[in-house]
């Protein structure tokens, strides 16, 4: 087989090159491709991602010629058995303005549970201008067997809030997360 | 042991053999026997749609059907496939006595039946097979899976482990091995659109392959990837799925547009037309093919200028498209034309493929997709270009080298017959589908609206014919091997061009152990 092979330095020279390739792609998806959608969901605000964490408030003049509907959803997901529901389910308020709501929970099972709130804004072009000073969705809601809570909600909509949206529908799914806390590993 | 020892005897020559053709036809038997058992489970479910109603198997036995019959038809038949053709032709068409890295391409080979039969075993565990679709979007394929998904999984991994070797073997092979003489714009076109398919491989399969590395860690590790409980999002799964599928697409049909530009100049007893262009919209269409995912996606919720940007850009593939359908046409154009089975199927790929084209041109308009999203329009679309594109232009691969490979010739009225009973029973199977896809019939679903009986019954009628054409492919094919009519010219075909047609015929055991001369001149293959 001498000479059935030239010299096989340079191919395997090539294939090292392209073993590179496809680790540095696989690193890419990870790396790469799952913190630069969740940074560009939430910088522009797509895919209806309100921000994580309790927005600053800075003082600026209330709107009170304008003043939009904002609609709350309460969803419990696929075999949450917690009673979930807004106190009210529409409110109207002026942009800059602060405001406050609650949402019921209730934990009719026997058993102690762990549930987070996950937030999506409609549409999806108003996540952006929806402020939320306080929420319950930045923390896991503990509820003991049988307990229940009243959750609080402060938001500001932003003045900046283009002109042809008149209605925002903030809609809560919540999630059941005893199992994983139990697994002693912390979610994202 | 001299130069020219033939192969070893017995099953170790299959299991430890080094030798490019060898590893070639074991690629291509493979395939052929993975297009058989996809095609099977194609037959269960065209026969629980025969009727409206639920009639032959369960909802859930039937989104196993269609899931696996994706899968395996796309990783299994028709990927394994071009890389057995890859292993075939390239060394032979670029002079070089085997590929670049012989031992590492025996791996590549045999990783894949260990893989798919894991795969395969899932129909017989508890829960089921992968119910998911072929394109397993999470939390289906996370939350809501039956246990086999880990199998599923690993598959994934052998399979893209396998792919991403080949590809590498490929583009080592091309990048260092041409004979002297052989520069790139000499190469035949099967080698230029093989050589950019492995760089879309070695992209995108890791991509895959993190994807489904996420989905293991969300089932089994507790981290929430794609699970909005846990800070993550079911979307993103559908990104990165898409960055691998887009690119994915023209992984299957690249090698295909390779095999018709080596098959229609051969008998139209022209060069082909436009060599370059070729080359350059072969690589326009890779390049475009990673910027254009999310137009599988239009219905998730996108800002409408992401919806213009995927929209255009997916529109802009079809100018590089455009080009080569033109670029085959005008081969044709005052050739000496004669209509041999692979020509057949070759200007059946030509009329179908465009067709497909056209109708996914039609699904890249972001506001009409909305209509189409997920029904049997889309089916009937990604069939004209898998099916009357990929298959149809691998079939005429085989019937085009067969007799070089064995030395032997097909029977060509059983040839034409098999060119005309698929190319009627994949219109009659897929045409009507473009119908009850626009009246809104949703794929994936074991039962119907009563309106779509008609259609529906005619579609089953047509795949069975369709299937039953293959039978007869099989049978031509090991009818040549064992008995057919022998034939010694090196240039089996009077139009054929390359270097593949200065070797004897049938094919020695090693080829150009010493370069060939590249007299040819650009442009005339």
């Amino acid at each position: 087989m001498t000479n059935l092979r030239l010299n096989r330095a340079p191919a395997v020279d090539t294939a090292l090159k392209l073993v590179l390739v496809a680790v540095a792609m696989f690193a890419f998806v990870f790396v790469v491709m799952v913190p630069l959608y969740n940074v560009l969901c939430d910088v522009l605000g797509i895919n209806g991602k309100t921000a994580g964490q309790a927005y600053k408030a800075v003082p600026v003049a209330v709107d009170e010629s304008r003043e939009v509907t904002v609609q709350f959803v309460a969803i419990k997901n696929d075999g949450m058995p917690w009673e979930f529901s807004p106190g009210v389910r529409t409110v109207r308020v002026h942009p800059g303005a602060s405001n406050g709501v609650v949402f019921h929970a209730q934990n009719p099972t026997d058993s102690d549970m762990v549930a987070q709130a996950i937030p999506s804004i409609s549409p999806n072009r108003a996540a952006a201008y929806f402020h939320k000073t306080e929420c319950f969705c930045f923390d896991q809601q503990p509820l003991a067997s049988r307990a229940d809570a009243e959750m609080a909600l402060q938001f500001i909509v932003d003045q900046g809030l283009p002109q042809d949206i008149h209605t925002i529908t903030l809609s809560y799914t919540l999630f059941d997360v005893t199992s994983k806390l139990s697994e002693g590993l912390a979610t994202r | 042991m001299g130069d020219h020892h033939g192969p070893a005897t017995g099953v170790t020559r299959w299991l430890f053999t080094t030798n490019h053709k060898d590893i070639g036809t074991m690629y291509l038997w493979f395939s052929f026997a993975m297009f058989l058992l996809g095609g099977f489970f194609a037959m269960v479910i065209r026969a629980e749609l025969f009727q409206p109603g639920m009639q032959l198997v369960e909802p859930a036995f039937f989104n196993q059907m269609t899931t696996l019959h994706g899968l395996i038809m796309v990783f299994g038949a028709i990927m394994p496939s071009f890389v057995g053709l890859a292993n075939w032709l390239i060394p032979m068409m670029i002079g070089a006595p085997d590929m670049a890295l012989p031992r590492m391409n025996n791996w590549s080979f045999w990783i894949l039946p260990p893989a798919f039969l894991m795969l395969a075993s899932t129909l017989f565990m508890e829960g089921g097979a992968p119910a998911f679709g072929w394109t397993f979007y999470a939390p289906l394929s996370t939350t809501y899976a039956a246990p086999s998904v880990t199998f599923f999984i690993f598959a994934i991994h052998i399979l893209g482990v396998s792919s991403i070797m080949g590809s590498i073997n490929i583009i080592a092979t091309v990048m260092n091995m041409r004979a002297p003489g052989m520069t790139y714009m000499k190469m035949p076109l099967f080698v230029w659109t093989w050589l950019i398919t492995a760089f879309l491989l070695v992209a995108v399969m890791p991509v895959l392959a993190g994807a489904v590395t996420m989905m293991l860690m969300d089932v089994h590790f507790g981290t929430s990837f794609f699970s909005a409980a846990g800070g993550g999002d079911p979307v993103l799964f559908q990104h990165i799925f898409w960055f691998f599928g887009h690119p994915e697409v023209y992984i299957i049909i690249l090698p295909a547009f390779g095999v018709v530009s080596q098959i229609i100049p051969a008998f139209s007893r022209k060069p082909l037309f436009g060599y370059a262009s070729m080359v350059y919209a072969t690589a326009s269409i890779a390049f475009l093919s990673f910027i254009v995912w999310a137009h599988h996606m239009y219905t998730v919720g996108m800002p409408v200028a992401g919806e213009l940007f995927f929209m255009y850009a997916t529109m802009l593939i079809a100018v590089p498209t455009g080009v080569k359908v033109f670029n085959w046409i005008t081969t044709m154009w005052r050739g000496a034309l004669s209509f041999e089975t692979p020509m057949l199927f070759c200007i059946g790929f030509l009329v179908l493929f465009t067709l497909g084209g056209f109708t996914g041109l039609m699904l890249s308009i972001a506001p009409a997709d909305f209509q189409y999203h997920d029904t049997y329009f889309v089916v009937a679309h990604f069939h004209y270009v898998m099916v009357a594109g990929a298959v149809f232009s691998m079939t005429a691969a085989v019937y085009f080298w067969l007799p070089k490979w064995c030395g032997r010739m097909y029977n060509e009225s059983m040839g034409k017959a098999h060119f005309w009973i698929s190319f009627i029973g994949f219109n009659i199977t897929f045409f009507p589908q473009h119908f009850v896809g626009l009246a809104g019939m949703p794929r994936r679903i074991p039962d119907y609206a009563l309106q779509f009986a008609d259609f529906n019954m005619m579609s089953s009628i047509g795949a069975f014919i369709y299937g039953a054409s293959q039978l007869l492919f099989l049978y031509n094919v090991i009818a040549t091997i064992v008995a057919g009519k022998r034939v010694s010219d090196e240039k089996v075909w009077d139009g054929a061009e390359g270097l593949e047609w200065t070797v004897a015929t049938p094919a020695p055991y090693h080829t150009f152990e010493e370069p060939p001369l590249v007299p040819k001149p650009a442009g005339t293959i």
